[in-house]
């Protein structure tokens, strides 16, 4: 006989302000805590310290905002949660900054966040650049074979070619910054996609790759991408009910970004 | 920078601190936003406290005593609190350059637009950082250099029994229970606001606080010396007590704080729920100041604690709570608690199979009936058991009033071993008053024989020996003992060392000596030390709780430059008639009763618990006309600590001491 199958649901949150300087690990406790005052009925794992079973995506560096943030949330077998209503009770359970953007359902056998997800957009102030440099770099950037990129790992330089991670790049307006950040950017505001496989490429390595490696300002995830059956797609395209924080999301719906998947040879 | 508390209005630090908390360790510690913690309910005309732990946010935010004093505060009309932590060097590195002062995390206003900075001090390594916290804030460190509308500096906690060594930096000194004197002193703090705070006024609020009882304002006293002796602490105006009795709440049930315990969202120690069910201690362990000071023993009625618990798990989403106390299993109504506890429904995971609770109980007795109620929290690892014989000896245990007789730990070991856990931790002190070489192996014996009682059960049982070095402390009955030295307090640990490294399943721990001998230096140290501790925080030590940090160096030097003598202060023997740099406060214990006391403990000769044994008169409930509130009138179950079983013969109860006000000379 097969166990019962677990059910589970997806929860798509938001990440802003002062909340921002909070690091995943953090924010896994606030989850766990919000969770039980929602009194949802959680699964949780055997054994003499029974953890709730809660799976993220990918981390969020301290300090990053998100409108893209994810959280699979294992139930109790047979628990019937109503997906459009539970982002209304959850809130109110959240910390300042922390808003539930849509909830779904997961089919069984579906994949787990970490691997389904291939790339994430950003948007990266950068205060010390002007924009006629900005555009110099993006040029060269995206027509350059090798973009290597020394890092510190374990206490070892490891250089990495980060060129094919780049999928896109271009400048953005000030007002693709989402309502939510309530800030205004200095500098140039630069819109990437990179990728996050087979290593999550982080934006500060992209302005390493820049002429005097600029320094990151502020820093938002606009959005993770799946990719199925070919089709570029978030792990949980939200509803359309004006209480979850939907004004957000359209705001940042994908435009049609100058893709550069193409190496420009 | 200057004070802006007149307008009420500030402009808060937030923008300039933000552009650098990227660039800090942890900067969650501070960003407040802790669910618990209500917008400021800051307005013109109100008295401001900005209530500081002056230690990291982790090791300070779970401070039970400040969040009770914020809710208390916030819910009066005259006064609104915050809350300070100690910035960690890096931010302070930041602030220093950017010239951002020290902060309230609420809402990010500069300290120094409060009207008190009021510290909880609980260590005494802490005090440079009183200071830092201080100039980072932009006011004198030293009380004497303060201009009238400079935030008063205010301090309370278990130091504040010997405040001397910061008397120089601290205006005002809170001894004892803060919940209803953080009200007076409020009424008084906020008309000198609403009479603006005018040229010679601070001297004037000085002056009315220190008629309140339970203050002591130390610029008011003047201090004599004989030689290197202190000759005697006096009030220089008629109205300013000779002598300073602490507060104390008679009855728990009336201040159900904190109501809205703060949850922070980054790890901090102590990341529970905690709900205290009772106040003070009359086990008499006489190395305890905090059992000595807290007198006398207050409950908390048993249907409140369960309702705390209740409302404050399903307010926080917390899924532990620990009891507080200072022995939580002397609690009159523990089991039906713990029972009550276990059965919560939760709401989460499987019905019938949810996780429970896990309930922590600290400072447990060694007995069997410990084991027993831990065995009740079925959800507990099995994994480790921490008892604290405190002492090797039976003979070193009658000295330090820590009457566990060696069958009491061989049976909660034994019982707890058989129960299934693997781990036991034993809390020992070394460099006691008597200790011979005999009483120090005796603790790798204990430790020796808990494991051969754990091969009865398991294939590796384990004993991790924690030893720390005895730091006397202000009215305890050892205060008057010359603290061991450095090299004596390694001397010890070396031969626990060499007895304990060849035996399999016991594991060595030991505290850093020399902070011990610093500890030492400022818990009875006098007000001549104002100037060391000055000279070590200018040199840089701060966060001096911290081994990384700590440097013996920086206080030695600081001492040899003002001409003090450290075996003076920490290793000298005191006399009877010595006048002790605190012989001006009182924590309501009789200095007779604590010398009594002090002579038994020479002798050899234990002293049962007093809720169970006719009264010592040490003071603490006569003094203040309050009893202990302890639901039961039967000592609990099991064990002999404090039963008044198997103690030796020969002792007098000093009933003979004729009863007094305390306070009457």
């Amino acid at each position: 006989m097969t166990p019962p199958q677990k059910e589970r649901i997806r929860i798509r949150f938001s990440k802003f302000g002062r909340i921002r300087f909070t690091s995943h690990r953090d924010l896994a406790r606030v989850w766990e805590r919000s969770l039980r005052r929602t009194r949802l009925p959680v699964s949780y794992s055997e054994g003499f310290s029974p953890r709730p079973r809660l799976r993220f995506g990918l981390a969020l560096a301290t300090s990053h905002e998100s409108c893209g943030e994810y959280l699979d949330v294992d139930l109790v077998p047979g628990t019937d949660v109503d997906v459009d209503t539970l982002g209304g009770l959850v809130d109110p359970t959240l910390p300042p900054g922390m808003r539930v953007q849509g909830v779904t359902n997961v089919a069984p056998g579906s994949p787990s966040l970490q691997e389904s997800v291939s790339s994430c957009s950003w948007l990266v102030e950068v205060p010390d650049l002007g924009p006629a440099r900005a555009s110099e770099y993006i040029e060269q950037a995206l027509a350059a074979r090798e973009l290597p990129v020394t890092r510190t790992r374990k206490g070892k330089e490891v250089t990495d070619d980060i060129r094919p991670s780049l999928f896109s790049l271009r400048i953005a307006e000030p007002d693709e910054c989402p309502p939510a950040a309530q800030w205004q950017p200095a500098g140039v505001l630069l819109r990437a996609e990179l990728a996050t496989q087979p290593r999550a490429c982080r934006p500060a390595e992209l302005l390493a790759a820049f002429d005097g490696a600029p320094q990151e300002g502020r820093v938002v995830r606009l959005h993770q991408w799946t990719t199925v059956d070919g089709d570029r797609r978030e792990p949980l395209e939200v509803h359309v009910t004006p209480e979850s924080g939907q004004h957000l999301v359209e705001t940042l719906a994908p435009p049609a970004t100058t893709h550069a998947t193409a190496r420009a040879s | 920078m200057t004070s802006s508390s007149s307008s009420g209005a500030t402009t808060d630090v937030w923008p300039a601190l933000e552009r650098h908390l990227a660039s800090v360790a942890k900067p969650a510690r501070y960003i407040g936003l802790e669910d618990g913690a209500p917008s400021s309910s800051r307005a013109p005309g109100k008295a401001g406290w900005l209530l500081c732990y002056p230690d990291t946010y982790e090791i300070g935010l779970p401070n039970q005593g400040l969040q009770i004093l914020r809710e208390i505060l916030n819910e009066r009309d005259d006064a609104f609190a915050e809350r300070g932590y100690a910035v960690w060097t890096d931010l302070e590195a930041v602030m220093r350059r950017e010239k951002i002062p020290f902060f309230s995390i609420e809402t990010h206003a500069p300290a120094a637009s409060f009207d008190v900075i009021a510290f909880n001090l609980s260590a005494e390594l802490v005090y440079t950082n009183v200071l830092n916290c201080v100039d980072l804030a932009g006011v004198p460190v030293r009380t004497a250099d303060r201009a009238d509308d400079d935030p008063l500096v205010i301090i309370g906690g278990h130091c504040t029994y010997n405040p001397e060594p910061i008397a120089d930096f601290v205006d005002v000194v809170v001894l004892g229970d803060g919940e209803e004197v953080v009200g007076e002193m409020t009424e008084v703090i906020a008309e000198w606001k609403r009479e603006g705070k005018t040229p010679g006024s601070r001297e004037n609020v000085l002056r009315a606080l220190a008629r309140i009882e339970g203050i002591y304002v130390p610029s008011l006293y003047d201090v004599a010396y004989d030689g290197e002796f202190l000759a005697e602490v006096t009030p220089r105006y008629a109205d300013v007590p000779e002598r300073v009795e602490k507060r104390t709440v008679a009855d728990l049930a009336e201040w159900p704080y904190p109501k809205q315990q703060l949850v922070p969202l980054t790890e901090v120690v102590h990341d529970r729920l905690n709900v205290e069910v009772f106040r003070g201690c009359t086990r008499g362990c006489r190395f305890c100041q905090a059992g000595m000071i807290t007198r006398p023993v207050r409950e908390r009625p048993a249907d409140q604690v369960r309702t705390m618990i209740d409302e404050g798990l399903q307010r926080t989403g917390y899924d532990e709570v620990t009891l507080t106390s200072l022995s939580t299993a002397d609690f009159s109504g523990i089991e039906q608690t713990v029972s009550d506890v276990m059965n919560l429904d939760t709401g989460c995971g499987e019905p019938g199979t949810q996780p429970p609770i896990t309930l922590g109980l600290p400072s447990l007795r060694v007995d069997a009936f410990t084991v027993g109620l831990a065995n009740k929290i079925q959800n507990a690892r099995r994994t480790g058991l921490t008892f604290a014989p405190e002492a090797g000896t039976w003979r070193m245990r009658q000295v330090i009033n820590k009457l566990i007789r060696e069958e009491d730990l061989y049976g909660a070991v034994g019982s707890a071993y058989s129960q299934g856990w693997r781990r036991m931790k034993l809390y020992f002190l070394t460099g006691l008053p008597t200790e011979t070489d005999e009483d120090t192996l005796g603790i790798a014996e204990l430790a020796k024989n808990c494991v051969e009682l754990g091969k009865e059960h398991h294939k590796n049982p384990s004993v991790t020996v924690s030893v720390g070095g005895f730091v006397p402390k202000p009215f305890t009955p050892f205060q008057w003992f010359g603290q061991n030295t450095e090299e004596e307090l390694r001397r010890k640990i070396n031969l626990l060392r060499d007895a304990t490294r060849k035996v399999h399943g016991v594991n060595l721990k030991w505290h850093d000596s020399r902070a011990s001998v610093i500890e030492g230096l400022l818990s009875r140290g006098d007000r001549r030390l104002g100037r060391v501790i000055e000279l070590v925080w200018q040199r840089g030590g701060t966060f001096q709780e911290w081994s990384e940090h700590f440097s013996i160096d920086l206080w030695l030097d600081a001492m040899a430059e003002c001409g003090l003598d450290p075996d003076w202060y920490i290793h000298r023997h005191r006399t009877e008639h010595e006048v002790l740099p605190w012989d001006h406060l009182s924590a309501g214990l009789h200095k007779d009763f604590l010398w009594m006391d002090w002579t038994d403990a020479l002798a050899e000769v234990g002293l049962p618990d007093c809720r169970w044994t006719p009264c010592y008169d040490c003071g603490a409930c006569t003094g203040y006309s309050i009893e202990h509130i302890v639901a039961s009138a039967t000592p609990p179950a099991g064990g002999s600590q404090g039963t008044g079983v198997d103690l030796t013969q020969g002792h007098t109860v000093p009933v003979e001491l004729t009863p007094r006000k305390v306070g009457a000379q």
